[in-house]
């Protein structure tokens, strides 16, 4: 914990930082009053449960102390100065008042067990303490018709407060009924309609709900799509990956809970705080990229000595995500610490661009960076000119995330 | 007048499943039909790519046996391939494996299916005092000293439990069947499950970090490749080693105090039902065998679960496997079909017809016709049953010394007879079985994996000619995910999948009726039940449950005709 607490403040204060991290004081000012406004305004709401933070957390046993670096390290996640760090506390203390509907499409509940894994905070806390969870088809203890009801219920008790989690794709194809649920056989496009109709935002967790994941693979035999491609007039925050990093849902939910905003968002509508860096800006083995030792074949002795992946068909020089700093599992691995090349599942079109164990220059696809397509040979030439591109896409990308999200703070 | 009842969503499962059952005047089920309603269509992604990939995208198939598709497609390509890898890559595989295993079925008992026995809202009347005492008299059954449990601990948890209770919204536990009269444990034996189902949701997190030291995350591992594995540098790292150890043994400790102790509890509260087989079903078991004990090639070497054929629950003989005896039917799913085929052969055309009837809201199945999108696997014109009562069932037919031994242990430690085996708590009580063994064995494969490593052997990766190999090839990856037996089959044509197929698990289990209107396992399990009351139809829950259905899974073994399938039309009764 204590290393990646550390590692999110390096992040936050990285040369290689390409997101706008210090927007200048009045900014914050302006920002660090909203949040207080949101929190008192949470405050003074009826509590959904009647639960004593402090106690849970000293039954629990952390102390104040073990409290406030959490939440010191969960400031630096959501890429806010320090001065926060009493309010991110709050915020924390005040989660229960967001109540989350979880519902599963054409999925491989992938990002349920995900949530399963989170530890920070842990899932029987979530359960029971932190979140109010109202409905979620893996853990919830109701089935048919009274696991409807209890949607119902959930739905009708939040009416445009709940934030609405979707896994899995939406499939279009054949109108819709490549999947069905409930009693009545409605399709899960019209399921996630109804749903998201009196939800404050929708999360679409996972690839499957972002782009539409493996079900959207070529040929795309259902016509699978993504949540953003079909709920119109909602705010909607991505958070891809496959599956996505608990981290980034409870990051999501706290920053909710702190702003009553989505966060700042880029192009592809992710959170910038998770998806504001590439793989290959903070991988724990950049430095061999640089210095031009690659592993070769699987298990030789550059696998052995952990040199860069990239030969072996590492996409983390062209994917977005804060896997090298998160890593997974409480921290205790992710793939290219096992020595599998990044995949880059969270861009959209993964399976179809990069999901393969060669390098791009062998691809027919070339990334929509521009690629690190030049032969590895030419890496120093290849590796600079897929940098600057990539910035300048990322640039422009956020430029127009940032204009939204100035547009929804304004608000 | 009988009564048609309609469960979906069945919750606290993997996937989508409908089940209908029809219950007579005495509210015994005298029908009942397992339906999946969703479609994916893997297999038709997977065609035209190279087999190298297979496996990351095959995985997907399912994110709870995360992994084990994963592992099932690489040894399909290695089998086309003729690769054989070395022992630490074995070994790695096996311990990612085993991880699953434990991992899957502690989820499964506490998460999934736990809330069928365990009336949460009765914990909120125990005494904790006498809590302390219930938990320590089934560890003693189990022949251990029973997990933490202290008067304090129980206290803790109980008050917790009340604060969520009376602040009148219950989250995920809101509108369980409650106080239904066919739950029987005592409100301490409740508050001692409850207990555990927290711990066992904090300590899951463990056994998916195993999984992650040589896998890279859980869930979606990403350490397996054609020809080995890619964490050399885990391995060759002893605190790595280490570091999985400890998680194991701390792991394993729950799950001989804690989990075994629990299934005595709750099997002999429940006794009556397992001694009368309700829930039996098919009695016909099917396993393709697993977690391979040597490095010869691919199915030629030991075994830690034989692979065999059970029939009508006759533990005298073991039929020998064969593979080319595996059909399946169409006749009720949604795809065309005239007699069931072999998957290497099988023709699939689809055709979505829909629901049936449609009264007061209500879709009914069109059980006549088509009715799910899994199909119905057949073994030498018999349906089957697979998972780790199959797995321990097979294994104790098959003499295997291992297997019998633990299976002999549990049944004598609660003086249970064999015949116990053969119900829903049988199978809820074999996978306790396997999970103890499961977590022993890997003690071993962990020693071993050490040993080898300390001996100098870093080898883990198998090199192999792609451009040769590849031209013409296929191959099978058969062996055994936590639910039951896993194949894949793949044909490689110059270098790209020209056909992929899966068979899983949840299709053997919740396949529909086949061409002879014969059951699958879902659907025959749940026939002669009692459903206490219809409203809260909580014995088919446990019944289905006892499965541990996955049913992503099960609803892609089918190579489609892609975009064709939009041209079929629903019927007009049931278009919203």
């Amino acid at each position: 914990m204590a290393e990646r607490r550390e590692a999110f403040k390096m992040l936050f204060s990285a040369n290689s930082a390409k997101v706008e991290t210090n927007k200048g004081d009045a900014y914050y000012d302006r920002l660090f009053q909203q949040c207080r406004a949101r929190l008192d305004e949470l405050k003074a709401s009826q509590p959904l449960q009647a639960i004593d933070f402090h106690e849970i957390l000293s039954d629990e046993g952390y102390d104040r102390r073990e409290f406030m670096k959490w939440a010191s390290a969960a400031t630096a996640m959501l890429m806010l100065p320090p001065m926060f760090t009493p309010l991110v506390a709050e915020a924390a203390e005040l989660m229960t008042r967001v109540p989350v509907i979880w519902l599963e499409l054409q999925d491989c509940a992938g990002n349920s067990e995900a949530l399963l894994r989170s530890d920070g905070p842990k899932i029987d806390e979530i359960l029971l303490d932190i979140i109010s969870l109202e409905f979620h088809e893996t853990l919830m203890a109701a089935a048919g018709h009274q696991a409807d009801a209890q949607l119902e219920d959930a739905m009708h008790a939040f009416k445009g407060k709940y934030l609405l989690f979707v896994e899995g794709a939406i499939p279009m194809g054949m109108e819709g009924q490549y999947g069905t649920i409930g009693a009545s056989g409605e399709t899960f496009h019209e399921h996630l309609v109804r749903v998201a109709a009196d939800a404050a935002a929708v999360v679409a967790v996972g690839s499957c709900a972002t782009y539409g994941g493996i079900p959207a693979a070529a040929p795309n035999p259902t016509e699978a799509v993504g949540v953003m491609d079909v709920l119109k007039g909602k705010p909607i925050i991505n958070i891809p990956a496959c599956p996505a990093n608990p981290a980034n849902m409870v990051g999501v939910i706290l920053h909710f809970v702190l702003t009553g905003q989505v966060p700042e968002l880029d192009s592809l509508l992710r959170p910038k705080f998770a998806f504001g860096y590439r793989i290959h800006d903070n991988c724990e083995r950049r430095a061999h990229f640089d210095a031009g030792e690659f592993v070769e074949e699987w298990g030789d002795e550059g696998a052995k000595n952990n040199f860069c992946l990239y030969k072996m068909g590492c996409k983390g020089p062209m994917t977005f995500n804060n896997c090298s700093i998160v890593r997974y599992n409480e921290g205790v691995n992710w793939p290219i610490g096992v020595g599998r090349g990044c995949i880059g599942c969270s861009e959209p079109d993964f399976w179809d661009k990069y999901a393969y164990e060669r390098p791009m220059s062998d691809a027919n696809i070339k990334a929509p960076t521009g690629g690190v397509e030049k032969t590895v040979d030419q890496f120093g030439l290849g590796v600079l000119t897929a940098t600057a591109v990539g910035i300048g896409i990322h640039a422009a990308a956020s430029a127009v995330a940032g204009k939204k999200s100035d547009e929804g703070e304004a608000q | 007048m009988s009564k048609h009842i309609v469960i979906d969503p069945i919750t606290r499962i993997e996937g989508h499943l409908r089940i209908e059952a029809v219950i007579d005047d005495n509210n015994t089920i005298v029908d009942a039909y397992s339906s999946s309603t969703m479609f994916r269509g893997i297999e038709e992604i997977l065609k035209g790519r190279d087999p190298r990939d297979c496996g990351l995208l095959a995985m997907r198939i399912c994110g709870v046996c995360t992994g084990t598709h994963y592992q099932r497609s690489i040894e399909a390509v290695e089998h086309a391939f003729g690769v054989t890898i070395p022992k630490n890559a074995r070994l790695v595989r096996n311990l990612i494996q085993g991880a699953l295993y434990v991992h899957d079925h502690v989820v499964h008992f506490y998460h999934l299916h736990a809330l069928d026995w365990v009336d949460i809202t009765k914990a909120l009347e125990a005494d904790p005092a006498k809590a302390v005492a219930e938990a320590q008299k089934w560890a003693s059954v189990a022949g251990v000293a029973a997990w933490g449990d202290s008067e304090s601990a129980y206290k803790a948890v109980q008050e917790r439990l009340t604060k969520f209770v009376k602040q009148g919204r219950l989250g995920p536990f809101a509108k369980g069947y409650w106080g239904n009269k066919h739950y029987k444990l005592t409100p301490e034996q409740n508050l001692v499950a409850v207990s555990h189902y927290l711990e066992a949701l904090d300590l899951q997190r463990d056994a998916a970090k195993m999984q992650a030291i040589f896998g890279g995350k859980n869930p979606h591992p990403q350490s397996i490749v054609v020809g080995g594995v890619t964490c050399v540098q885990d391995i060759q790292n002893p605190a790595r080693i280490a570091l999985f150890k400890n998680l194991l043994l701390k792991f394993r400790d729950f799950i001989k105090r804690a989990y075994l102790p629990d299934v005595y509890m709750a099997g002999t509260m429940y006794a009556d039902e397992a001694l009368d087989g309700t829930g039996g079903g098919l009695k016909n078991y099917l396993s393709y065998g697993d977690f391979r004990l040597d490095d010869t090639e691919f199915y030629k070497s030991a075994l830690l679960f034989p692979s065999g054929i059970v029939v009508g629950g006759d533990i005298s003989k073991v039929i020998p496997l064969d593979q080319g005896k595996i059909a399946e039917d169409v006749t009720h799913s949604w795809y065309e079909g005239a007699k069931p085929l072999h998957p290497y052969d099988g023709q699939t055309i689809p055709n979505y017809t829909g629901f049936g009837k449609k009264e007061g809201g209500i879709a009914y199945l069109d059980t006549e016709k088509k009715y799910s999108w899994i199909k119905s696997p057949i073994y030498d014109d018999t349906r089957m049953e697979v998972g780790p009562l199959a797995r321990m069932v097979i294994g104790v037919a098959a003499k295997d010394e291992r297997i019998t031994k633990y299976v002999t242990n549990f049944l004598t430690r609660g003086k249970l007879p064999t015949s116990v085996l053969f119900s829903t708590v049988g199978r809820t009580a074999a996978r306790a079985i396997e999970t103890e063994l499961m977590a022993d064995v890997m003690v071993e494969w962990t020693d071993e994996l050490a040993a080898n490593v300390a001996a100098g052997d870093l080898s883990t990766w198998t090199e192999f000619d792609f451009n040769t190999v590849s031209k013409s090839a296929k191959g099978y990856g058969m062996a055994e995910a936590p639910r039951g037996a896993l194949g894949h089959w793949v044909r490689i044509e110059e270098g790209k999948v020209a056909n992929y197929q899966a068979i899983v698990p949840s299709t053997w289990n919740a396949g529909p009726r086949d061409y002879k209107g014969r059951m699958g396992a879902y659907e025959s399990s749940l026939i002669g039940t009692k459903v206490a009351d219809p409203e809260q139809p909580l014995e088919i829950l446990r019944t289905i449950h006892s499965f541990d259905p996955c049913i992503a899974c099960a609803v892609h073994l089918v190579d489609t005709k892609g975009r064709e399938l939009g041209v079929y039309k629903v019927d007009s009764v049931c278009a919203i």
